[in-house]
């Protein structure tokens, strides 16, 4: 580790190129906690917004005719709005509403509203992308499961579900990556991630040329290794021979 | 209640403009993005395997990078002035921003189009071939015209996007519609005006969106390949 940090500081002295994260232990650990909050943040919220998107495309194939408009209404809104401004509304106007109601102080912090927003978000997306998916179940299977006397929520958890995850995990994939690149915006409410860690370090040391491509080159490994971790995904839950 | 619809409707007109703004941000950032991007996708499907694995090393940096990091890489890494023929052309923050949301802009479009030159089947080039067209020719009278009706859906998905990634210049210090209702906000100093007022922007974007992804869906459905 030493040869690492020596080789940056005489990079630094001899080229003027300061990648200071790799020497400087205050800039590396807030570098570091930028990169800890930044996966904290996507993990909960890739988690969260699949959850919504299995229960939503449910939601939409109940009877109920209100709950469907409902759901559909949800999907269209949250769609069709930027992402940066519901965040805003979420941690400015519900939080605030929220913390008065409940006597003073904010009701959750500004990782917590970023959470709760990127998941409605996505999983507004998800919504749709599930419904796709089971869609393009064949109806001949759904029938076979009900003629062996599957109830509907068995049906759905047991047969029309998995099948439809296979379909639907390249565009959740497409998605979820969205989702990491999505989280960037918890800058504008100050919520210490990546971008947050790496501007502060930039206006500090001076380093904005060299800090951007780190920045750059961190999220691109990271979305690379999310799309790995999808494609390796997608070929473990592989049914050989099925093409629906 | 009346109280707070009156602040509204005074702020209204205010926020609008900023809005308009952030409108007229996404149309120059998609006429420069769909040039540039229509060049990168054309060079991944060009004959020279040097320049596709180059367009195809670009489209994919500029495509998995977030959007907000590239509009702070331009905004911060581009001159404030730069010298065209001789002559001092001055870059000011919002034009920097149209720049940096023109770069993931570009690779969506790129991605587009090559998928659209794909999509048409190999026997037209070939019959293209047959009937002596030159690569040029066959590629600008043959291809792309059919595959511009398969690229127009996602083109319009991406620019739905793209107006809904012009509410970032705000962090950037870009005065759009955004900054205007935090600066509205701000001047009114009542925390219980903050829910109608997001609200207000949000249902803003979505009248013009929503629209879009309507008449993107339908258009769809009308150029879906008969299965």
């Amino acid at each position: 580790m030493a040869g690492v940090a020596d080789f940056f500081r005489w990079l630094n002295d001899a080229h003027g190129l300061n990648f200071s994260i790799f020497y400087d232990a205050y800039d590396r650990d807030r570098f570091l906690l930028g990169l800890w909050t930044t996966l904290y943040i996507s993990v909960f919220c890739i988690v969260l917004s699949v959850i919504i998107g299995m229960f939503g495309a449910w939601l939409q194939g109940v009877r109920s005719g209100v709950v469907r408009a409902l759901v559909q209404g949800y999907v269209q809104l949250f769609r069709n709005t930027p992402p940066l401004v519901q965040l805003l509304f979420f941690y400015f106007g519900v939080g605030t509403a929220l913390g008065a109601m409940t006597g003073g102080g904010s009701f959750l912090s500004g990782v917590g509203w970023a959470i709760v927003s990127f998941s409605l978000f996505a999983g507004a997306l998800n919504v749709e992308i599930f419904r796709s998916g089971i869609e393009a179940v064949p109806a001949t299977t759904r029938e076979a499961a009900e003629a062996l006397g599957y109830s509907r929520l068995a049906t759905y958890r047991h047969v029309v579900m998995p099948l439809a995850l296979r379909i639907a995990l390249p565009a959740l994939g497409n998605n979820l990556v969205n989702l990491v690149k999505t989280t960037t915006l918890a800058y504008a409410i100050a919520v210490p991630e990546l971008l947050y860690a790496s501007a502060q370090i930039w206006s500090e040391v001076l380093n904005v040329r060299e800090m951007m491509n780190v920045l750059l080159v961190s999220y691109i490994l990271y979305v690379a290794a999310l799309v790995y971790a999808l494609g390796r995904l997608e070929r473990a839950l592989r049914i050989p021979g099925y093409t629906p | 209640m009346t109280e707070t619809l009156a602040t509204m409707a005074k702020w209204a007109p205010l926020i609008l403009s900023g809005f308009l703004f952030n409108l007229l941000v996404s149309l120059l950032a998609m006429a420069l993005g769909t040039m540039m991007g229509t060049a990168l996708g054309l060079a991944q499907v060009s004959l020279s395997a040097a320049l596709r694995r180059l367009a195809w090393a670009i489209t994919q940096f500029f495509r998995n990078a977030p959007w907000l990091v590239l509009l702070f890489y331009a905004m911060l890494l581009l001159p404030f002035e730069v010298q065209l023929f001789g002559v001092r052309v001055a870059l000011p923050g919002w034009l920097k921003s149209v720049i940096g949301l023109s770069l993931p802009v570009m690779a969506n479009v790129a991605e587009i189009v090559r998928g659209g030159v794909q999509s048409i089947p190999l026997g037209q080039w070939e019959s293209a071939e047959a009937l002596a067209f030159s690569r040029r020719q066959t590629l600008w009278r043959i291809i792309l015209p059919q595959a511009a009706k398969r690229m127009i859906p996602p083109w319009m998905n991406l620019y739905a996007i793209l107006t809904m990634a012009t509410s970032l210049i705000s962090i950037v210090g870009v005065q759009d519609g955004v900054s205007l209702t935090r600066a509205a906000l701000v001047a009114e100093g009542r925390t219980e005006l903050f829910m109608p007022m997001y609200l207000m922007l949000l249902l803003m974007f979505f009248s013009y969106c929503y629209p879009i992804a309507r008449f993107t869906a339908t258009l769809e459905r009308r150029f879906a390949v008969k299965s």
